[in-house]
């Protein structure tokens, strides 16, 4: 499956437009890891432990994205947005939505 | 009295610990910068229509990245009087740097030149906890172009 945040790609043609799928989840940060951000808050720098957080949602929202792709049945997905929100205190939603299209070649 | 004492104790390490992360995080990225010049970030939507790249992926780099006590209570101060936040400032740069410079290793690591339309985000982590911003994540992604060159 290609991703990309582009209306085209490059060197091939679309041969489909299949509309629009989305991929999304919530997810809450667990005690430990707010402890730890907590104490960095005093003394600054990355947090690590959100980073990692945000990244693995990010993927699963992706992945969900791609799934709902496959099942329309198509073998690209283009111009991909990301968005988080935070909907109460210590959970975010991150959100990936594109146009899953047909693409000639492959 | 012994708030006092603590509130003092915390400004102290914030300041100390927090000028010391950022002197060696600037360093990490000003030499990471130089080792990943040779990739191209370009931000238009459409690339040039005569290049033929041989794969286009998506790439993405985020960071979660907090500000030390110190400059949360200069920020707040800064509340009062309105006007330039420089502790913020630097702590949104850094952010933003560290964002893209994992975007370029993850493009790197898939063999390509260029991303092109590259997207920021900026979400504030500790929102809701009363009215500080505390972490900030950076979020920025773009379609990476590999050259055919880097298949064979």
């Amino acid at each position: 499956m290609l991703t990309s945040n582009l209306e085209i790609v490059p060197g091939r043609r679309i041969l489909k437009h299949l509309g629009l799928v989305q991929g999304s989840t919530v997810r809450a940060k667990h005690v430990g890891r707010d402890l730890m951000a907590g104490l960095k808050n005093i003394f600054g720098g990355e947090l690590k432990g959100y980073t990692e957080l945000l990244h693995e949602s990010r993927e699963e929202a992706l992945e969900r994205m791609l799934e709902q792709a496959r099942a329309v049945g198509a073998n690209a997905v283009l111009n991909i947005r990301f968005s988080t929100s935070s909907v109460a205190q210590g959970a975010a939603e991150l959100f990936a939505y594109g146009t899953a299209v047909v693409m000639e070649g492959e | 009295m012994i708030d006092l004492i603590v509130f003092i104790l915390l400004l102290a390490l914030g300041y100390g610990f927090g000028r010391f992360a950022e002197s060696r995080h600037y360093k990490s990225i000003l030499r990471r910068e130089q080792a990943f010049r040779n990739i191209l970030l370009i931000a238009a939507r459409f690339p040039p229509p005569d290049l033929m790249p041989e794969r286009t992926q998506l790439v993405a780099g985020s960071v979660v990245v907090s500000v030390d006590y110190f400059k949360r209570f200069l920020a707040g101060l800064r509340n009062l009087f309105g006007g330039r936040v420089r502790s913020y400032e630097s702590l949104l740069d850094r952010a933003r740097r560290e964002a893209i410079l994992r975007m370029k290793s993850e493009a790197r690591a898939l063999g390509a030149d260029m991303v092109f339309n590259i997207k920021m985000e900026t979400a504030s982590i500790s929102k809701g906890r009363r009215n500080t911003i505390g972490a900030v994540e950076v979020l920025a992604y773009g379609t990476a172009c590999i050259p055919s060159r880097a298949e064979a």
